[in-house]
């Protein structure tokens, strides 16, 4: 049993324990290689390295615990994508990056390369608690209670390996934020904490449970009003025992969390978790000390801020559009949060090339800037930037072609790999997204249109999130042709709602005119400072579902 | 109605890389492959195909439905005809991608290269 106590050092531990991990693997391909191990025995272990086999090739996939990379981390990045890969990455909507094309036989010296930078690709696949995602404005937002991701490196600590829940029914997603803005889709996930301030001012953490996406998606619920932070570790331990115990084992679509806590229901399922809390909390092993989270704490430590102006340096044309939505408000004066994103008109959503991404990690030094964030709505986060050098970097930005002024504009689509890479897809992601990209890439028209977040998968799997889209497309197979259908009115922030669906799918080459029919719809009906979500929760989906057929607008509406 | 015809895919071991099946080997190329009018035959190679496993040389060898004409080998579902070329939104990647020879120029006679099995 890990104690709080014997909590592990950062640095020396994962480092070993990542490098006998690389070797354990390396000695697993052989073992593959040789006969040793057929397909059967050696599938799970390559899984729970984050090894799949895709549609074409292999694909890795690595963890970036909770967003955050350094340029060092980055420029190994970029290395594997050029040595081991075609010379690109891609950015998934769990903040993770994935490589599309690398051999097996290659695999385990990528692996020794990521550890000689911290990286890694365990918990990345298979039924355990996986990579720990958190809001990518962390530690910088403007009001934030705390940096969420000291706990999350604790619940990454707690959880990796962790001999009792390494063998769940089902994989289990956990998302943390500080922030009473929801940037991480936590009632989205089957386990989520939020750190919240009682009538005292005091901080702790409020725990949901059982929210998910896929083929029964649930907005998760309260398990946990308020929890006290040495206790974080023993109440989680105490829902993943009610999970571990309970949740189904005999249908693969009934095994995640969401499915146990809607059929316990929220009442039951607190009881039963408390009773577990109450007996983890007798033997006292769990408790986390105050000085234990102050010691993991100091290593995410904000870089000391100078006493800068928070006046915006003068600003017009491209430059001034990018500041428009790229830029978000920061906890210090003279400093913003910039978001890079990843989805140039017409482009893949998430992808970075090699070149791409050495030259931001060369950008970061020269600009002093130890991280950036991975966000999951597949954009990158420069977390403290000086307002002074904005100038400067959207300029470094644009000659990259990382300088599209989209973010949370209709261009700034989340895309699954969908059926252009992935086994399990039904249906392609990435070119619907780039048709609508197209469509819509006039810039004025995108701001009249405003706030509004399309998310696109190819498969009930969800990863590309369509349930918490304003617009949601779900791509299906009619006997082998790709039909998409249109979900509307969900939302992954605080205000969280399941998209509704509109009815019968569109054809490969609709699917963008009902996109189009639809937010002209909301552009006729809206209110003043209405986003197209206020409009949908205003209006319902009847006005919708009419033009986006093909009808026009009712005069009643 | 006549059965569908088939063909018979696998991915490499070492590298992952998608394989057709052709006269008792592997070929990259769909248009190398062989493609089975009989489900007896398709069936026999899919069994044959398990020695290939059994070897440790591919991995989840299956059967796929396609239609022959004058123009080519055409796969019925759209799975097949991306996993037999390449992303579909980057022409330069999988086996769409044009091929070069080390020192960058395309090659002289690919449709030879696609002929040489590869296991």
């Amino acid at each position: 049993m890990r104690t709080a106590r014997a909590m592990y050092r950062y640095d020396e531990f994962d480092a070993r324990f990542v490098a006998q991990r690389v070797e354990q693997f390396r000695g697993q391909v052989a073992r593959r290689l040789s006969g040793e191990l057929s397909e059967d025995q050696f599938k799970p272990l390559r899984l729970m390295n984050g090894l799949y086999l895709q549609l074409h090739a292999y694909m890795l996939r690595v963890a970036v615990p909770y967003g955050t990379l350094s340029a060092r981390q980055l420029r190994k990045l970029a290395h594997i994508a050029r040595r081991y890969d075609k010379g690109y990455g891609h950015f998934t909507t769990r903040q993770n990056i994935q490589f599309n094309w690398p051999r097996l036989v290659d695999v385990p010296d990528i692996l020794a390369e990521l550890a000689t930078v911290e990286m890694h690709a365990i918990q990345t696949s298979g039924n355990c608690i996986r990579n720990v995602t958190a809001d990518h404005f962390a530690g910088a937002a403007a009001g934030e209670i705390e940096d969420p991701r000291p706990l999350a490196e604790i619940v990454r600590q707690w959880s990796s390996l962790h001999p009792e829940f390494s063998f769940l029914p089902r994989k289990f997603k956990i998302a943390v934020s500080g922030a009473p803005n929801d940037r991480a889709a936590l009632k989205f996930h089957d386990l989520a904490i939020e750190i919240v301030r009682d009538g005292d001012g005091r901080s702790g953490y409020r725990v949901f449970v059982g929210g998910g996406m896929g083929r029964t998606p649930y907005i998760g619920y309260v398990v946990g009003e308020f929890v006290e932070k040495p206790d974080i570790l023993a109440f989680l331990e105490a829902v993943m025992r009610v999970y571990n115990e309970q949740g189904r084992r005999d249908n693969l679509y009934k095994a995640r969390i969401k499915i146990l806590a809607n059929a316990l229901g929220q009442d039951e399922m607190r009881r039963q978790v408390m009773l577990e809390f109450e007996e983890i909390k007798k033997t006292g092993t769990l408790a986390l000390p105050p000085e234990e989270l102050a010691r993991i704490q100091a290593y995410f430590a904000p870089p000391e801020f100078e006493a800068l102006s928070d006046e915006m340096p003068r600003a017009e044309g491209d430059f001034a559009d990018w500041l428009k939505t790229n830029i978000a408000e920061h906890r210090a004066a003279g400093y913003a949060i910039a978001t890079i994103s990843l989805k140039p008109i017409g482009g893949v959503p998430g992808d970075a090339s090699a070149e791409q991404m050495e030259a931001l990690a060369d950008l970061m030094d020269e600009l002093g800037l130890a991280e950036i964030r991975v966000s999951h709505e597949q954009n990158l986060v420069l977390p403290h930037v000086r307002k002074k050098d904005l100038p400067r970097l959207h300029a470094r930005l644009a000659a990259l072609g990382l300088a599209t002024p989209n973010a949370g504009l209709v261009t700034d689509i989340i895309a699954c790999p969908g059926l252009d890479y992935c086994d399990l897809a039904n249906a392609r992601s990435i070119p619907i997204a780039q048709t609508i990209s197209e469509r819509f890439a006039d810039l004025d028209r995108q701001h009249h249109i405003g706030e509004l977040k399309i998310k696109i998968s190819g498969c009930i799997n969800a990863c590309g999130h369509h349930h918490a889209g304003h617009i949601g497309i779900l791509g299906v197979d009619k006997k082998g042709v790709e039909f998409y259908q249109l979900q509307l009115g969900g939302s992954g922030a605080e205000d969280a709602s399941i998209g509704e669906i509109l009815g019968p799918g569109f054809g490969r080459n609709e699917i963008a005119d009902a996109v189009e029919r639809v937010i002209g719809a909301y552009l006729e009906l809206r209110r003043d400072g209405e986003r197209f979500l206020d409009t949908y929760r205003r209006v319902g989906i009847v006005p919708f579902k009419n033009v986006a057929y093909g009808e026009e607008l009712h005069a009643a509406y | 109605m006549a059965a569908p015809q088939q063909m018979l895919t696998a991915n490499r071991l070492k590298d992952g890389a998608v394989l057709y099946w052709r006269g008792g080997d592997w070929v990259e190329s769909l248009t190398a492959g062989e493609v089975f009018d009989e489900p007896a035959a398709a069936d026999a190679a899919l069994a044959a195909a398990q020695d290939f496993v059994g070897r440790n040389l591919v991995v989840t060898p299956y059967l796929f439905e396609v239609r022959e004409d004058i123009c080519g080998i055409h796969p019925l579902k759209e799975r097949e005809i991306i996993r037999a070329a390449g992303p579909s939104v980057r022409a330069d990647l999988g086996k769409q991608a044009p091929r070069r020879s080390p020192a960058g120029n395309p090659k002289s006679d690919d449709r030879k290269e696609d002929r040489d099995y590869v296991i």
